[in-house]
């Protein structure tokens, strides 16, 4: 498949990486590391602690005063001065850069400041003050559903905002004639790959020309573009995005940025001054994106010889709060191949978009792989549970057969090469299947809960960008006109010294495309890829580009890699016929070797190959006189195959199919719940091989990110929405004493549709690596229903051995029993006794002085009505400290012997609400206080201090009645010096006041 | 609310990859900020900012730190090196040609922190196995590679290291 008119030295090959030089010095210059102009101002933005509220009021007043602040922005500001984001459906979700009126996520940016760094920035959100009016929020996809949910977005009338049905083959006749039909659901949770660098934005208004200078770590699809100069009201050409060559890490995630891109756009118009943005980690797990967490329906309709005639999935994708381009691509960017790797002639597909009031959904690596061959493949070991056949024999009575490719599948994939059937051999063979089936046994025979798992995959690379208008329908595509196609371009150009550099459209996140590049044209032209310069920084001023430009859904090994060989090719016949007519022999002749041109039958008399490319540049009037001077070649190139979507709703959505076929053995451990991987294999055809060093490389880390997806890696949220996974020590990702290394295998059957006959191959094992995992678990423990990630906790519940009974906690004085339900929800009750009379309590509960004395942090207490207090007080819980405003009223009062206390706090790190009552009991010389509580918090503080929100409102709760008690001593000592036992105790250890 | 403490620097002069250095920093500003911004050292990556993921890590007087957890008027007089301390004359050091040989980076994000632990790890325990290697390891996060390739690097530089010298027979 290779019309390359040179043999290959380099392709192929695991030659080392051109970037690693550079960054294994730190030297590498990351969007944060690059200088900025002049000037340049530091932005920090406030984001909401609610999942749906009302914005009643913004005072950013005192915050403007703060020193080094130079403005504050409001979602106001962001609707006079923008549009609202371009979306895929004709559905009003009007969504903006900052919240307009009301916030829907937490997270979700209310106001931005610009400062003069980024420390007096944070400084100045403290003193902004936003009363919300919360509304009831709406958390799980089924339940956004039903009729009456509150509704994410009012105008849309509905939080399913698209629907549609697809019917392939003869789906009635098959479930009609099946002998069985099997089904499982599947609730796939949110997660993403979470880069390590996080999003940079620098924005830099131009009045002259009234652009904007963007240099961000945006990574595509250059789809966003326009929806970005929309927003801004520019035309396409003054938004001007720059992104750097090193990026650290994208995973499809760096998409997300460009609501970021149009706000720091819109500040640096405001202030005058170029406005630079760095995203923090809180930020990024909170508020980036997240893949889509999706519920699936799947059937299937099957014969008693496990032959599989039907398939049915109901899909409801939760894309969270806001629809942002390019989404829903997941729910879309596998319609063609929904079949997998079988042949199954007939299907019918209902897919549901749905709004919930949590963090808006986007790209992550996989891009709708993991959600739908995680049911597919839970599928077809469900058919094999049921028939009680071996799970392995299914697959292989259903694969595609060999011989049948090109294979149209029944959604509209083209499937261009393979041979399933001898990867599964290969598979077997060389990763030893038998070894790991006869270590099952003899675990099993031990005692031992263990499990072999199977999937296979066919991995899709290179979108075809018209594949997300399959979800409007016929008439509306036919209006809309026909979307197809994915270009991509490079350039190869020579300087007058003849050194040759590379720039291509990718933007690379790190998986080394400026080493493949360097290795196609240094093949082409003879040279070594330590002689290409490759850069691969991308600027749509100055650079080619096109929607489709970008890094993502692999199209790197299949797209751009064609254009940069096809212009180093044209770069190698003009030098070709120059030096032909030097040498006085037919071009044809002219051979690349070695930085030497040369007739291939007399090598002895060559050209240097930098003396011919100068001859373009010094003395273009020797040339032949049909040729430009100079040697620049840029090529532009899009498969034929990706077609728009035909009258039949099928679509090719990608242009190359690879395959993937795992299995793996694990054992669960049965007191700790834990999951030990024994062995994994994974079996890859995916075309020809760049390079093998760096295509391992990806399955690695596709690998290890699967292996997150199966076992830790989750966003969790509360019931309200409130969103509880916002640190690494929270969301959990694998490090490397959990993360085996597999066994890679490779086949190579090469793509007919691109002319280095390349597949993708990064994206695999992040589809087979958590369904394999899951069937093994499945496979070991006999269950059915398993929901991601299998964590030692879901997994003890899944196999219901008997738990030896938690430790008492020894009683003390002051006892304080809590309760941490679901969410950021705590209740407590508890009792302390108080060495004094009960009227005394009761005075000092209900006195300002004495109680702002009491409660922990506060720095001042007012009385603003009736038994209504207002505090300011500082609270912390682990690492995070702040101030809030509390709302204190006291209500039922029952002198001296009961009193209900409600109210809430809000501040910058979060907002609580909760009541509680309070008991006091007359016990001889001292008081009994009985009280329970129930305290609801949201915002940053449940975010990062989750796991010590129970611990840190218990501590509180302590701290008040100590305190409590030792005002009360005080009060008493003027008579009594001796004090409490446990007053002295305290002063022991040194918490005594 | 803490009040800005801006025009309250403090004179921080320490040892920085083998050179006498001073800068001025605010009692708040973090060292990972102060190594970037003030010192120009952007080998040192900023990516969790509460301690798990190590990327920030540097080494002070000789230990394996976090600098995102370090304020920088703790390392008045005290030595401190960074990823930008291992190429020597403009030569990759074993460990750096390890990780690229064994493709032990892809974006190089977290590389540098990890660099900097190996070494410092490799002088307190030079003939680790690979359970002890992958313990290590598990102090970073890496997005990217699966470790497959660093945990290669790493056990290669350690057999290179510990091999023999030539006794030269007289």
């Amino acid at each position: 498949m290779n019309d390359s008119s040179s043999p290959k030295k380099y392709l192929g090959q695991s030659v080392e990486r051109i970037e690693d030089a550079t960054l294994l010095r730190g030297a590498a210059p990351y969007t944060d590391d690059i200088p900025v102009p002049v000037g340049t101002l530091h932005a920090a933005i406030l984001r909401s602690p609610h999942a749906h509220a009302d914005i009643l009021s913004i005072d950013v007043t005192a915050a403007e005063q703060r020193p080094g602040v130079h403005a504050v922005l409001t979602g106001r500001d962001i609707k006079a001065l923008t549009e609202p984001f371009l979306i895929v459906l004709r559905v009003p979700l009007d969504q903006w850069s900052l919240a307009v009126d009301r916030v829907r996520f937490v997270g979700e940016s209310v106001v931005v400041v610009i400062a003069e760094d980024r420390y007096l920035a944070e400084d100045a959100l403290e003193y902004i003050d936003v009363k919300y009016r919360p509304i009831e929020a709406v958390i799980g996809t089924m339940d956004a559903t039903k009729d009456g949910a509150p509704l994410v977005h009012e105008a849309a009338g509905t939080n399913v905002v698209s629907r549609r049905d697809f019917s392939y083959g003869e789906p009635e006749d098959a479930f009609a004639k099946a002998d069985k039909i099997v089904e499982l659901t599947i609730d796939y949770p949110r997660n993403s790959q979470t880069p390590l660098e996080g999003f940079v934005v620098v924005a830099n208004y131009l009045p002259g020309d009234e652009s904007y200078d963007i240099l961000s770590n945006f990574q595509g699809p250059f789809t966003v573009h326009p929806v970005m100069s929309k927003a801004l009201r520019c035309k396409g050409s003054q938004l001007r995005m720059r992104s750097p060559a090193y990026s650290g890490g994208g995973f499809g995630v760096k998409q997300a940025i460009f609501p970021y891109v149009v706000l720091m756009c819109v500040a640096s118009r405001k202030v005058g001054r170029p406005v630079k943005w760095v995203e923090d980690r809180l930020e990024h797990l909170t508020a980036a994106i997240a893949a889509p967490n999706r519920v699936i329906e799947a059937k299937a309709a099957v014969m008693n010889d496990g032959k599989i005639i039907g398939l049915h999935f109901e899909q409801w994708d939760d894309y969270g709060a806001y629809l942002r381009p390019p989404m829903p691509g997941p729910l879309y960017r596998q319609h063609g191949i929904m079949t997998g790797a079988y042949d199954v002639p007939n299907m019918t597909i209902v897919n549901n978009l749905v709004m919930t009031n949590k963090t808006p959904s986007g790209m992550v690596r996989g891009f709708g792989g993991p959600q739908i061959y995680y049911s597919i493949e839970r599928l077809v070991h469900t058919v094999a549970v049921e028939l009680d056949m071996d799970h392995l024999e299914i697959i292989k009575k259903n694969l595609i057969p060999a011989g049948s490719f090109p294979y149209r599948a029944a959604a509209g994939a083209l499937i261009d090469s393979g041979d399933y059937q001898q990867a599964l051999e290969i598979a077997e063979r060389d990763g030893k299947l038998e070894d790991l089936q006869e270590r099952r046994d003899e675990m099993r025979a031990a005692g031992k809960l263990y499990g072999i798992g199977y999937a296979a995959v066919v991995e899709p690379a290179q979108s075809n960008m018209g594949y997300l208008s399959t979800i409007n329908t016929v008439e509306e595509r036919k209006k809309a006109g026909p979307k197809g196609g994915n270009v991509a371009i490079a350039t190869v150009n020579i300087d007058p010294l003849g050194t040759v550099s590379v720039t291509a459209d990718s933007l690379p996140q790190g998986q080394g495309h400026g080493t493949i590049l360097s290795q196609i044209v240094a093949d082409e032209l003879g040279l070594t890829p330590q002689e290409i310069i490759v850069n691969m920084e991308r600027d749509t001023q100055r650079d080619p580009w096109s929607i489709a430009t970008g890094n993502y859904s692999s199209r790197f090994s299949s797209s751009t890699v064609v254009s940069a060989q096809k212009a180093a090719q044209r770069v190698r016949a003009k030098l070709a016929r120059i030096a032909a007519q030097t040498l006085n022999v037919p071009a044809e002749e002219i051979d690349f070797v070695g930085g030497q041109v040369f007739a291939k039958g007399n090598p002895e008399n060559t050209l240097r190959f930098s003396r011919v490319a100068g001859t373009t540049h010094w003395s273009p009037g020797e040339l032949p006189t049909d040729m430009a001077p100079g040697v620049t070649e840029t090529v532009t190139w899009s498969a034929p195959e990706l077609e728009p979507p035909n009258d039949k709703d099928q679509i090719n959505t990608s242009l190359t199919y690879g395959f993937v076929f795992d299995f793996c053995g694990l054992q669960v451990d049965r007191v700790t719940g834990e999951v030990r991987i024994d062995r994994y294999v994974t079996m890859h055809d995916s075309g020809e091989i760049l390079n093998p060093l760096l295509a391992d490389g990806q399955v690695y880390g596709a690998f290890a990110w699967g292996l997150g997806i199966a076992l830790s890696e989750e966003f969790v949220y509360g019931g309200d929405g409130s969103f509880l996974s916002g640190t690494f020590a929270d969301y959990l990702c694998p490090t490397a004493p959990e993360v085996p290394e597999p066994q890679i295998l490779h086949m190579v059957s090469p793509s007919p549709f691109t002319p280095l006959g390349a597949k993708g191959i990064a994206e695999g094992n992040v589809m087979s690596t958590p369904v394999c995992i899951a069937n093994a678990v499945a496979d070991a423990t006999g269950q059915r229903d398993l929901r991601l990630p299998l964590s030692p906790s879901k997994i003890m519940g899944l196999i219901d051995d008997d738990e030896p009974p938690a430790p008492t906690r020894a009683a003390s004085e002051i006892l304080v029993k809590s309760d941490a339900k679901g969410g950021r929800g705590v209740t407590g009750s508890g009792s302390a006794r108080a060495p004094a009379a009960i009227q005394t309590v009761w005075d000092t509960l209900l006195d300002p002085v004495k109680l702002a004395a009491v409660i922990p942090g506060c720095h001042q207490l007012d009385l603003v009505g009736e038994n209504n207090y207002t505090a300011e007080v500082s609270l912390g819980v682990g690492a995070v400290r702040g101030r809030f405003t509390a709302d204190v009223r006291l209500a039922d009062l029952d002198p001296p012997n009961s009193v209900v206390l409600s109210g809430g706090l809000h501040g910058p790190l979060g907002a609580s609400s909760g009541m509680g009552k309070v008991t006091l009991t007359a016990s001889g010389e001292s008081t009994r206080i009985d009280y329970d509580y129930e305290v609801v918090v949201t915002g940053k503080v449940v975010a990062i201090g989750g796991r010590m929100l129970d611990g840190a409102s218990r501590v509180l709760v302590e701290q008040f009645f100590r305190r409590l008690i030792a005002q009360i001593e005080g009060q008493n000592e003027a008579g009594n010096s001796a004090g409490s036992w446990l007053s002295r105790l305290l002063k022991i250890l040194g918490v005594g006041r | 609310m803490s009040q800005p403490i801006e025009n309250q620097k403090q004179q921080v002069n320490f040892t920085l990859n083998g050179r006498e250095v001073g800068g001025s920093a605010e009692p708040r500003k973090l060292l990972s900020d102060f190594l970037r911004q003030e010192m120009a050292l952007t080998g040192v990556h900023v990516s969790c900012e509460h301690g798990i993921c190590g990327c920030c890590t540097v080494r002070i007087d000789g230990k394996a730190v976090r600098a995102c957890l370090t304020l920088a008027v703790q390392v008045d007089g005290r030595r401190v090196d960074t990823v930008e301390s291992l190429a020597h004359a403009g030569e990759l050091s074993d460990l750096q040609k390890a990780f690229r040989k064994h493709h032990g980076l892809q974006c190089g994000y977290c590389t540098p922190g990890i660099l900097m632990s190996v070494e410092a790890f490799l002088e307190i325990s030079p003939k680790p196995n690979e359970e002890e290697i992958r313990d290590m390891l598990g102090g970073h996060i890496c997005r990217c590679t699966g470790y497959t390739g660093m945990v290669r690097a790493i056990k290669e530089v350690v057999e290179q290291r510990n091999e023999p010298v030539p006794l030269i027979e007289v």
